[in-house]
């Protein structure tokens, strides 16, 4: 980030806008990349900024705005020279996080979410970024710092006030680790790149192989690997520049899920490889690697394997100089929407869209990127697959269980001695995990992230596998010290911050639900919300457009059954309470009048408001 | 109560309003003859119509109109929550705040200091206790207290009122249906 | 149905023939019958947001081991988008599928600030119509008394957006129809809201015509024209005379315009 500049400077402004349109050749599909780049150079997208790309790209000028401000980390307003970002995870809370935000907070005199007054520096919250395992951690202009401490926020106060760019920071500060707890088959793979291609002997028998491996996708929804390439490779290509494409899904935004981070830190080329076994299965030219914003840092270091792999011939034209096979591979970055995880929402923001989920059918495979028949595939599931391709699928199909071959990645943090990376073969059970990473008296797993499964120790004994409890890696571990009812909120306020809006159910639902959990929070809630609160799991569930949705009341219903007492001790006797607070409802009459006698509150004594603005009262430990 | 009396004794009824115009109440009135049959079936306890300053502590009907925008409405709809066995919100404001609520989007003190204000002479907001302190923002009575049934309309037309008070007097759930739901 | 040839699936157990390419719900209304709907419109590409016109899909019954009879609900899915099946048995008026309806129309009148006595739209407004046909007392839930602006910087036009429902109509008759895209989309979440294609934000500031579909095609009250207003009276308006669900028909796709 350029330090010193104005953003009103109008012909500095107008020359970096055409400079990075002209990079992209002035192509509206890449407005996402070209909205990141400029903010980088200019802060903030101001209206006239959003005005120039807009007819710079011949778009119109709302459907520009309206792209900008879907996305958290494309800002509209100026939000300071640093931004800083708090993770907000429930793993990040159990670590303190509240308190060093509001630490951080009163040293810069600064409210959370307001910008200080010589525009230097905002600090706010974002959904889990993705470092559940060394928080609690924060982005400083979308560069993750991890493991703060008081001290830490000390000296970071300090650089922000002295104005020192973000590049001369402590290196320290930005460490990333990848702390690779237990390999096996795919982490712990002898394999140099170029194998798995070097293995390959044909698209059908590829296919073939991927099939009779049993792959799964890794996202989390399990379908059938192979299935999906063979759909995509007899789809037709539509169109003047009909083609084929490959997508890898690196958004993974699911809150305790960092696996994709380390797989592409650690193991960039096994992905890229598996990304190239798929195009040459579904006849792909390009591959398109969709990274979430979070992880900014690593598009450096990718983009150098992907240079890497160009020169040794394993990417670009006539790939081991075998003629005809042809492939490329961008990576492209989103901007803070857990919602682009979703397939088709990836999609429409891979074509610089605001990342809606598509209405299905058509599916991806037939109608994809472009509209083409493209392949998505979550980084994890490239990664095996390339596996497979070198190693043959008769010895993957041998790991795990019947209908779960292979291994599976978890992302291990909250409440155990080691969090980290953890591979396992599929079938392995909670408790053998909780052992192996030191986890004791653990009462709760959250398998899955916010959107999955909530289970209780009498349920320690099941399997991580597609036939008992599927994830896509998330494995948050709750001991007896903590309190499930604030854990359960904690996602639900994610959903209301991560919901596309799209439709009613998620848009309105998700919000009403968080209300009902703050009320309950607040010691104002009786039974009468708990029913409002199933009335809108229910129809978040039936009518919601997308999982986001179906799933976002999950975290409640499951608390709710296994962790009710936890609900109980905080409602009130009186089974219906005040949808507000009604002393405080007089507080602005107070103020005008100067009366503060018995006549001018509301002696009810059950009303005494526990969160504050901004507070985030919401500390589970 | 009398154990020998005979099961058909009249139902209480208590009425007010609140935020309101009383439109709900005039419109009560174009029932017209039909009150006659209503008043063997019930009787007035709190209400407009009889001017009994609280309810009875055994009121089987509450019919209230109006939102909730000062202390005063809440101390009433309290007393009607406790004292009526059945809650009914009659009117568009009783149900979403009505008009009365389109001051919500602007902040009651500037409200104040714009309506007091005295050209030349300063903000006189008036201040005294017998007046009830004004809520931040008007609000529909199921947010206060808990309702049981709702009655749309501003006002509800007379047909609507009869139809649904024959409904509940008789054990059924209201149901209007065409013509008789109204939000206007 | 006795011609063999023809497509049909049932709805509520009745049989409805179907073109290929139609969604249940066109093929529905083309049939007579009703379903409810707030972001579908006759003349343009099911959209799918508003999910009022949410089925069920192929329920079964069966019978367990001690012979009791169980309902397995069949998959829930938006009418409008999701393309009818032969054969396909679909719910639509059941009390689960009402009670869903009624909860979301009550998600939408607690999000916006519906004060339906002051509305110019009242007795012709779509939200109005379908929360009387379905029978909603109340909005149930605490109002957001959501703070939203009205411009009226439009000769013509007034916008309040107090009453929007986000059915996105206006953005679709812009674009695909107008070729004008006046009307987009930002935000998202709980804070999407309309926006109109100027650096000011105004209306005024676009190329709106009064004439445009886009002028003329808000089921609610938001996009206003000025200089009419309660035209006709109480007791003779749309839905004072007929029930949103009365003429089912009147709601089929127009064929050369959703095609």
């Amino acid at each position: 980030m350029r330090i010193a500049n104005a953003n009103g400077d109008g012909q500095d402004c107008g020359r970096v806008i055409d400079a990075v349109l002209s990079r992209h050749q002035r192509d509206a599909t890449r407005l996402m990349q070209i909205l990141r780049e400029i903010q980088e150079e200019l802060d903030w997208l101001s209206p006239q900024t959003l005005t120039a790309i807009a007819e710079g790209l011949k778009l119109p000028r709302a459907k520009v705005e309206g792209v900008a401000g879907f996305y958290h980390f494309f800002h509209s307003e100026p939000k300071g020279r640093y931004r800083v970002l708090w993770s907000d995870n429930i793993t990040d809370r159990m670590l303190g996080n509240a308190d060093l935000m509001a630490r951080m907070c009163k040293k810069l005199w600064l409210r959370p979410g307001e910008v200080s007054e010589d525009q230097l520096v905002s600090v706010d919250t974002t959904s889990c970024t993705g470092m559940c395992d060394q928080g609690p951690a924060m982005l400083v202009n979308y560069r993750p710092l991890t493991r703060m401490t008081p001290e830490r926020v000390d000296k970071v106060v300090d650089l922000i006030r002295h104005k020192v760019p973000l590049d001369e920071w402590p290196a320290e500060y930005f460490v990333v680790e990848d702390n690779i707890r237990r390999k096996d088959a795919l982490l712990g793979n002898d394999l140099a790149p170029g194998d798995a291609l070097r293995a390959m002997r044909g698209p059908a028998e590829m296919l073939e192989a991927i099939k009779a491996s049993g792959l799964r996708g890794r996202g989390g929804a399990g379908f059938s690997t192979g299935q999906k390439w063979e759909f995509c490779r007899n789809a037709v290509g539509t169109g003047a520049h009909g083609a084929h494409y490959v997508v890898c899904n690196a958004d993974e935004g699911e809150p305790g899920t960092f696996k994709d981070r380390v797989l592409l830190s650690a193991h960039a080329d096994l992905v890229f490889e598996g990304m190239t076994v798929a195009a040459y299965v579904i006849g792909a030219k390009k591959g398109l690697v969709y990274l979430r914003g979070e992880y900014r840092y690593l598009l450096d270091k990718l983009n150098a394997v992907l240079e890497k792999r160009r020169a040794d011939k394993l990417l670009g034209k006539s790939i081991l100089g075998q003629t005809g096979f042809d492939f490329d591979i961008e990576v492209h970055l989103g901007a803070g929407a857990y919602i682009c995880g979703e397939e088709t929402a990836l999609l429409e923001s891979l074509e610089g869209h605001r990342g809606v989920p598509r209405k299905r059918p058509p599916f991806p495979v037939t109608s994809g990127y472009l509209g083409q028949p493209t392949a998505v595939n979550n980084v994890e599931t490239l990664a095996s697959a390339a596996l497979i391709a070198a190693k043959g699928a008769a010895w993957y199909k041998s790991i795990g269980t019947a209908k779960s071959s292979g291994t599976k990645v978890l992302s291990i943090s909250g409440d155990c001695a080691r969090p980290g990376i953890y591979e396992y073969p599929y079938g392995v059970t909670v408790s053998q995990v909780l052992a192996d990473c030191g986890a004791i008296d653990t009462q709760a797993c959250q398998i899955a992230g916010a959107s999955g499964l909530c289970i209780a120790p009498g349920e320690f004994g099941r399997r991580i596998a597609f036939e008992d409890i599927p994830t896509g890696g998330s494995f948050m571990i709750f001991d007896n010290t903590r309190d499930m009812f604030e854990v359960a909120r904690n996602f639900v306020h994610f959903f209301v911050d991560e919901s596309c809006g799209f439709c009613t159910p998620c848009r309105v639902g998700t919000t009403l639900l968080k209300n009902v959990m703050d009320k309950i929070h607040d010691g104002h809630g009786g039974e009468y919300d708990i029913g409002d609160a199933q009335r809108v799991i229910k129809t978040l569930k039936t009518a919601s457009h997308c999982g986001l949705g179906q799933t976002a009341g999950n975290c409640v219903a499951d608390t709710l059954q296994k962790f009710r007492p936890s609900y109980e001790l905080r409602l009130t006797v009186r089974e219906f309470e005040p949808a507000f607070d009604l002393d405080k409802a007089l507080s602005k009459m107070r103020e005008v009048t100067g009366r503060d006698d018995p006549g001018a509150h509301f002696h009810i004594a059950h009303r005494k408001s526990k969160s504050g603005v901004g507070a985030k009262a919401g500390d589970v430990s | 109560m009398n154990a020998a009396a005979p099961t058909k004794r009249k139902l209480k009824v208590a009425t007010t309003s609140l935020a309101g115009c009383f439109g709900c109440h005039m419109s009560f009135l174009d029932i017209d003859e039909r009150i006659l049959d209503l008043v063997e079936l019930v009787e007035f306890d709190r209400s407009p119509i009889t001017d009994i300053k609280h309810c009875s502590p055994d009121c089987d009907l509450g019919i209230i109109e109006g939102g909730v925008c000062n202390a005063e409405n809440v101390h009433v709809l309290q007393e009607f929550r406790k004292n009526c066995k059945i809650l009914i919100a009659m009117g568009a404001c009783a149900i979403n705040g009505g008009l009365p609520a389109q001051r919500n989007s602007l902040d009651i003190r500037d409200i104040l200091a714009a309506v007091y204000a005295r050209p030349g002479r300063g903000v006189h907001i008036p201040n005294d206790p017998e007046i009830p302190l004004l809520l931040n923002e008007v609000h529909p009575l199921h947010e206060v207290v808990k309702i049981d049934y709702f009655l749309p309309g501003c006002p509800p037309s007379g047909d609507a009122i009869w139809k649904f008070l024959t409904d509940l007097l008789a054990g059924r759930t209201p149901i209007l249906g065409h013509g008789l739901i109204h939000y206007d | 149905m006795t011609d063999g040839q023809t497509n049909s699936f049932f709805l509520d157990d009745e049989e409805i023939p179907f073109e290929e390419g139609q969604t249940i719900i066109q093929a529905a209304l083309t049939a007579g019958k009703y379903i409810p709907h707030l972001c579908y419109h006759p003349e343009f590409k099911p959209h799918g947001s508003c999910k009022l016109c949410t089925v069920r899909i192929d329920s079964r019954t069966i019978t367990t081991e001690d012979g009791q009879s169980v309902k397995i609900p069949g998959r829930a899915a938006a009418s409008c988008t999701t393309p009818a099946v032969a054969g396909q048995h679909v719910e639509s008026e059941t009390p689960e599928l009402l009670d869903l309806r009624r909860t979301l129309v009550q998600m939408l009148l607690v999000e916006g600030n519906h004060y339906c006595p002051s509305c110019e739209k009242s007795g012709k407004c779509l939200l109005q119509g379908l929360a009387y046909d379905l029978g909603v007392m109340d909005p149930h839930f605490p109002q957001y008394f959501s703070k939203r602006e009205v411009d009226a910087s439009h000769p013509d036009i007034l916008l309040d957006f107090n009453r929007c429902i986000l059915c996105e109509l206006c953005v679709r008759a812009s674009a695909e129809m107008d070729k004008k895209n006046v009307f987009s989309l930002s935000g998202r979440g709980a804070t999407k809201h309309l926006i109109c294609n100027s650096e000011s934000g105004r209306l005024g500031d676009t190329n709106l015509a009064a004439t445009d579909k886009a002028a003329n095609v808000c089921p609610v009250g938001v996009i206003l024209h000025k200089r009419h207003g309660f035209e006709v009276p109480y007791g003779q308006r749309r839905f004072d005379k007929a029930p949103i669900s009365a003429d089912p028909v009147q709601y089929a796709p127009v064929k050369e315009k959703v095609r």
